[in-house]
């Protein structure tokens, strides 16, 4: 039931700079070195940054991980494996990482040979990692017409920041909208937006999901 | 032209996209004082991009400046030749030539005003001002425009003493990075929605340009906008035109700046023309260096763009193509690959064999090559505009400040 009681909903948005490690890998071995190395800020970068840069495909391309292996490395198979990685699953980036590399270790020990394919320096991966801004927007919302209201308002900057980065990259166990309607007593609506496939939506569309559940939950009244 | 407003910008990124910069911008107002410098006040893009930059950065609240250094002819050509060298280029310069750009470099560290709290170095003209920093204390950021994945290491080894001193660089793409030295950041250049190059024209204007040109419409236009560089690869372009139609009917327009100044562009010209001899599809033209309203034009009226380049710096006019929806084959060279997601925002290429056969499935296809057109704009949209640069020049300032991967402001 809507209520005025909880925590007004402050809306924030994320910018993001990116910012070279100066780490290269021209063969598998090497990527997965980098994988095992690099901070999480970089897997995050090369899991996510489609998602903003290519936000009105759908299907989106694969993470960059599995597009280099694919594409440059030319390895189909391996490439196909780590594309399949379904994100959503994990609940931190360290547990991203964990899983990308198993799979990279485990097709390595089937295939140790191609551990000997290499690219040239002009086709290297190169490790780039995400440099956050969070900023505050003008926005707030102390009721679900109000948020709703909001969710149209921002950017899909925000959409992204409160969906994606909030439950993977600040670890928050779920996206902060749903968190936020739990507190509003609103359960039914925390779970309908805590079950959505962020990743296989564009930001537009997800933006529009929420609002069709949230303005459903609002003809219903009080 | 005049410099646009930060309001004209609204119906192409939306209001919230302009909200977003003020927002990031209000962290700034009347704090520091941005200073940009450079070497040159006209001509080329950087001048190009800080002319439209300066202006909406101030509109922002922003104390931006931008000042120019000075440099005779001697110092230029040193630097043509670094410049040169960065690429890669076989170029010699001597204990002298060293000499020159140190005693230019002295000469603006007196003449220079250096006020700025953050000091963005544009380039390898300037470089040497950062010698200024213990007496001046701010943020010292080089911007380095140039593709240095290859440089030549004596050059890039004379210009490393300077570039060890800033606090952070700035690089156009993950490859022209280095092994760490200072923090590296990645802001890709970008063309302005509003400029000549780029605006939006009518079909009416379109024609007219085009019927002024006697460029005919009869046929498909297959079009490579680049000057006539053996790197751009034109005759790459006419070979693989020729292959495509075989089976389709179209016509190629390769479009070039005037190579009269430049001995190894008039040959590169002579030998496109010899090439294209006698064949009616093949349009070639050289046209002022003022030409950007033309260009626009042809591209708009072009049904595929071509950047068949061998090597690439950034590569923009790919994203000018894209901006006006087309769809583009290109070379998987330089900064190419970030405009296009293959076979999603267009088409990649790495032989003559390649392109051909991507020309033919967009010519074949409309439906398809709509797609990639559009998904292309959306992608320029998203990554390649003026707007996107000015906010992580702003996004530098805060990382420089803050020294986490998320900053709470």
């Amino acid at each position: 039931m809507p209520t005025q009681m909880a925590e007004p909903f402050c809306f924030f948005t994320t910018l993001t700079l990116r910012e070279s490690t100066g780490l290269r890998a021209v063969s598998i071995a090497q990527l997965l070195k980098g994988l095992q190395a690099v901070p999480a800020s970089v897997i995050y970068y090369h899991t996510h940054h489609y998602l903003r840069e290519h936000h009105y495909l759908t299907p989106e391309p694969p993470n960059d991980f599995a597009y280099w292996v694919t594409e440059v490395l030319g390895d189909k198979d391996l490439g196909e494996r780590l594309a399949s990685v379904d994100t959503i699953q994990f609940a931190s980036l360290q547990a991203l990482r964990e899983q990308l590399i198993e799979m990279i270790e485990s097709y390595l020990r089937l295939h140790a040979w191609y551990r000997l394919r290499r690219v040239g320096p002009p086709e290297a991966f190169h490790f780039v990692k995400a440099v956050n801004v969070v900023l505050r927007t003008p926005y707030q919302a102390a009721t679900l017409q109000e948020f709703v209201e909001g969710l149209r308002a921002v950017t899909l900057d925000s959409v992204y920041f409160h969906m994606f980065e909030a439950r993977l990259r600040l670890e928050r166990g779920s996206n902060d909208f749903s968190l936020w309607f739990e507190g509003l007593g609103e359960s039914r609506l925390a779970k309908a937006v805590a079950s959505l496939d962020p990743y296989a939506h564009t930001l537009e569309e997800l933006r529009q999901t929420i609002l069709r559940v949230a303005e459903a939950r609002l003809s219903l009244g009080p | 032209m005049v410099p646009s407003s930060l309001e004209a910008y609204q119906p192409i990124i939306g209001q919230q996209a302009v909200d977003e910069l003020r927002l990031l911008a209000d962290h700034f107002k009347s704090r520091q004082i941005h200073q940009h410098v450079n070497s040159t006040a006209v001509g080329g893009g950087v001048a190009e991009i800080l002319h439209r930059l300066i202006p909406l950065l101030q509109e922002l609240g922003v104390q931006a400046r931008w000042d120019v250094i000075k440099g005779g002819e001697a110092f230029f050509q040193v630097t043509k030749r670094i410049h040169n060298a960065l690429h890669g280029e076989p170029a010699t310069l001597t204990a002298h030539d060293y000499q020159v750009f140190l005693e230019t470099a002295a000469h603006n560290l007196k003449a220079l005003p250096l006020v700025g709290d953050v000091l963005f170095i544009h380039d390898p003209q300037p470089i040497a001002l950062v010698k200024a920093k213990p007496r001046h204390r701010a943020r010292w950021v080089w911007r380095c425009h140039v593709d240095v994945s290859a440089p030549r290491q004596d050059v890039w080894r004379f210009l490393l003493r300077f570039v060890e001193q800033y606090d952070a660089a700035i690089f156009s793409a993950p490859q022209f990075a280095q092994r760490p030295l200072v923090r590296q950041f990645l802001v890709a250049p970008s063309i302005d929605p509003l400029s000549d190059k780029n605006r939006e024209l009518s079909a009416e204007t379109v024609q007219q340009i085009l019927h002024r040109l006697e460029i005919p419409t009869d046929k498909p236009l297959v079009t490579q906008v680049s000057r006539f560089d053996r790197l751009k690869d034109p005759v790459g372009v006419i070979e693989a035109f020729r292959l495509v139609r075989k089976t389709v009917d179209c016509r190629l327009v390769l479009v070039g700046g005037s190579a009269s100044d430049d001995p190894e562009g008039a040959a590169v010209l002579a030998e496109v023309r010899t090439r294209a001899h006698g064949d009616a599809d093949i349009l070639v033209l050289e046209l002022p260096p003022d030409s950007h309203v033309e260009i626009n034009a042809i591209q708009r009226a072009s049904s595929v763009v071509v950047q068949k380049s061998i090597r690439e710096g950034f590569g923009l006019t790919v994203s000018e193509a894209l901006w006006k929806g087309k769809p583009v084959v290109a070379s998987a060279v330089g900064g190419i690959p970030l405009q296009i997601e293959h076979r999603h925002s267009g088409l990649l290429c790495r032989s003559i064999e390649g392109a051909a056969f991507a020309v033919k499935q967009c010519l074949n296809n409309p439906g398809y090559a709509k797609r990639l057109g559009e998904n292309g704009r959306e992608h320029v949209r998203a990554n390649f505009l003026l707007t996107r640069q000015l906010k992580e020049y702003l996004l530098v300032v805060i990382a420089l400040e803050h020294d986490t991967d998320v900053t709470r402001l």
